[in-house]
């Protein structure tokens, strides 16, 4: 039976108390906050936590990789090259002298790489084309091509030297000259922090109302707050004020620990970057409210919660995987997904700075995907009992 | 007494089977899971937006562009005429390469002077900017050797023959599918034993639980069985998904894999009951669960190498038992590595799991009065 339509005849004159009412609700989910320390802990605790454990963890640069070098017959030639190898500070050097000894190694996962010059390298170099065997370890496919990428460089310094002893200027037809912009160091850190801040405010977002609702539902508290003469959307609204201030506490945190631990520069204005995480923020608690309606479990609203927000948050916003190399409709898929647009400003806002052509169409998107799950959680929810 | 277990092991699963809504969140969100994943957690990239800026007609740069346009990596996305168009592009993300072939190009590659091309690259996804330089070096490297071989200019003193073992096409689903097997398997262990002891406590059946006749070990043994069972058969399922729909190459073989899989499990489920013992509600139980799940995930090496972690961190990965499982998973997988030279990767986790489930134990006993 529904309820909201009787409420609906009643005399305006309640209409005064209806701020009241709101004040209760949200002072009573404060009490509930202050009372349950998980819930603190989700907020406070967990973005710091995970900030120190995603930002020194989480490194795509690979340096000190191991490799065996293996050198048939020890020259002069040999030597100049290997000491190239030792000099850069992405290889660590394990000479050996035998090859299956260095596969052995290599199936050990005591290196990661073996580069072999072979006993005519001296020879074969001074007619031209000597060829340097290089074999990396590819179950880990992309440091593979990274060690691939470093040994080149290693391979281009010791021809540029080589080409100065000798007075000839190394003969390369066309030179490539790199330019890397907003990130020149190419540090994963500075790409990899801005976009966790989209995956805490997710969990933060998302779990914790999820699980809050889900819990009134299972603990028959829900029905009591019904019986109540308080609105739906009261009641929604006195979920989502607390929670919204203690997502915004954690932002800040986050954003914080972001520039002054980290080191990674905000380039853009904190105007921009907390007027979006506003419209992220308010997304996900739908999210999380969405769920729990719908759930009305706490262990099927927690499952859900972890399974449709922070791992897509995780796989498929482009925080850590490209999402234009997706196959087609997986690139769909991610366009339901919030945190892709917020990882999208994040990551302009940090690096980049304030571009127009990214924050408004993304932006646009969130408060689309806000409505959205915001309207969805308020149909879903009648005063109705089951 | 195993009668007694069995009966509460068959509880156990009724409770997590018989209600539709979470024998749903059991079976098809990993699944669906390891289908998106699999597809979506790659390194590897196609179809790099390029834009082009070239300032010279010639047809040396034309042959240097064909070699960008025949790339499987690249596809183009404008072609720019003049230095302001070039800063709009890459801001508002529309091509993450910028391509400037100069207007002496031609001139200079004629004259044997070095020729440059300049390459601007969007760096705000590091690894991307990486790789995709990569290609561009490798591109421009096949123009210079054919342009080299046609023009009579001496070779290079040396060159590099560069090879991959186990994965030939360095492709990194090959890297991510085994590691997924090992992550939806943890995942589900723990959200099947982290809420179970909470969930009986706070429906009040857990009273009913102590006043019969159980030992606690019993009690305790009752709730591990289910989590380990159903671990090893979502490991299986997707296993078989593993090899059949994404056709991994298996080399290695089930004995060792499984022996990997049940050492794990025993220490999953033993950390899992211990947050279980501790946690008063669901919501405690599923924080807890999470406050381990996240960073064991990211100091597991599933996504980026535990070689790139500083070394106070490397330590503390030793800890955590998937780090040792997906050393174990990918060696079977793609190296068709033998049980000995795992024996490394199996201790700690034996270890790890005896020492888990004696903590739980005691947890479970100190928590039940």
């Amino acid at each position: 039976m529904s309820l909201a339509a009787d409420h609906r005849t009643r005399s305006t004159s309640e209409r005064g108390s209806r701020g009241l009412r709101l004040r209760g609700l949200v002072r009573k989910e404060f009490l509930e906050i202050i009372r349950d320390p998980s819930s603190i802990a989700i907020a406070f605790l967990l973005p710091v936590v995970l900030l120190l454990i995603f930002g020194f963890g989480v490194s795509l640069d690979a340096e000190h990789v191991p490799i065996a070098v293996v050198v048939d017959q020890p020259s002069a030639e040999t030597a100049a090259f290997t000491a190239h190898l030792e000099r850069s500070p992405y290889f660590e050097p394990l000479l050996l002298f035998r090859m299956d000894e260095a596969e052995r190694a290599m199936r050990a996962r005591r290196v990661s790489a073996i580069l072999r010059l072979r006993s005519d390298f001296a020879r074969r170099r001074r007619i031209g084309g000597a060829p340097i065997q290089v074999i990396v370890n590819g179950v880990d496919a992309n440091t593979g091509r990274l060690v691939m990428g470093y040994l080149d460089g290693v391979w281009i310094r010791w021809l540029e030297q080589r080409g100065r002893d000798a007075g000839e200027p190394l003969d390369v037809p066309v030179s490539v000259q790199e330019r890397v912009w907003f990130n020149s160091e190419l540090e994963s850190r500075n790409f990899l922090v801005p976009g966790l801040i989209a995956i805490i405010m997710t969990l933060i977002g998302a779990l914790l109302t999820a699980m809050v609702m889900a819990r009134e539902w299972e603990r028959g508290t829900m029905e009591a707050l019904l019986a109540t003469p308080v609105a739906v959307w009261e009641i929604l609204l006195g979920k989502l004020i607390p929670y919204f201030l203690l997502g915004t506490g954690g932002m800040i945190l986050s954003v914080t620990l972001a520039v002054w631990l980290f080191g990674v520069p905000l380039r853009g204005s904190l105007a921009v970057l907390f007027a979006a995480s506003t419209l992220f923020l308010l997304a996900a608690l739908g999210m999380g409210m969405l769920i729990s309606i719908v759930a009305k479990n706490q262990f099927v609203a927690g499952q859900v919660a972890i399974i449709v927000t922070f791992l897509p948050a995780f796989i498929l916003s482009g925080f850590l995987f490209d999402i234009r190399s997706m196959p087609a409709p997986l690139q769909l898929l991610t366009h339901i997904i919030p945190a892709r647009y917020f990882v999208a400003i994040l990551q302009t806002e940090f690096l980049a700075g304030d571009v127009p052509s990214v924050v408004w169409p993304n932006g646009f998107a969130l408060s689309i995907m806000a409505l959205l799950f915001l309207g969805l959680s308020r149909l879903k929810s009648g005063k109705r009992l089951e | 007494m195993r009668r007694r277990i069995l009966a509460l092991v068959i509880k156990e699963f009724l409770v997590l089977l018989k209600d539709p809504r979470s024998r749903f969140v059991i079976i098809i969100p990993p699944f669906v899971q390891l289908l998106v994943f699999g597809f979506a957690a790659s390194f590897d990239l196609n179809d790099i937006p390029l834009a082009v800026y070239c300032e010279d007609p010639g047809a040396d740069a034309q042959e240097l562009l064909a070699g960008f346009r025949h790339s499987p990596h690249f596809s183009d996305v404008a072609v720019i005429a003049r230095d302001e168009e070039i800063r709009p592009l890459v801001d508002g993300r529309v091509a993450l390469v910028v391509l400037h072939i100069g207007p002496r190009f031609s001139r200079d590659l004629r004259l044997r002077r070095p020729a440059a091309v300049q390459v601007i690259v969007d760096g705000r996804d590091s690894n991307t900017a990486l790789v995709a330089l990569g290609y561009v070096r490798g591109i421009v490297d096949r123009f210079n050797r054919r342009w080299a071989e046609q023009h009579g200019v001496p070779a290079l003193p040396a060159r590099l023959q560069p090879r991959a073992w186990f994965n030939p096409n360095l492709e990194s689903r090959w890297f991510v599918v085994p590691g997924i097997v090992g992550l939806l398997t943890l995942v589900v262990t723990m959200l099947v034993t982290a809420l179970s002891v909470a969930r009986e406590r706070e429906q009040g059946t857990f009273d009913q639980t102590l006043v019969a006749p159980f030992r606690p070990g019993e009690i305790l043994l009752g709730k591990a069985i289910p989590g380990l069972v159903i671990g090893l058969a979502e490991a299986s399922g997707i296993i078989l998904v593993a090899v059949y729909g994404f056709r991994i190459p298996l080399l290695g073989d089930l004995t060792t894999l499984y022996t990997g899989l049940v050492l794990f499990l025993i220490a999953a489920v033993g950390i899992g009951l211990m947050i279980s013992s501790l946690a008063v509600t669901q919501q405690q139980g599923l924080l807890g669960a999470f406050l381990f799940l996240v960073p064991a995930i990211i100091l597991s090496g599933f996504a980026t190498p535990i070689a790139n972690m500083p070394p106070f961190l490397q330590q503390v990965t030793l800890v955590n038992p998937l780090r040792y499982l997906l050393v174990i998973l990918r060696g079977v997988f793609l190296e068709g590595t033998p049980f000995h030279l795992l024996l490394d990767q199996f201790w700690p986790m034996a270890l790890i799991g005896a020492v888990n489930l004696a903590a739980a134990t005691w947890l479970f006993r100190r928590r039940l009065y």
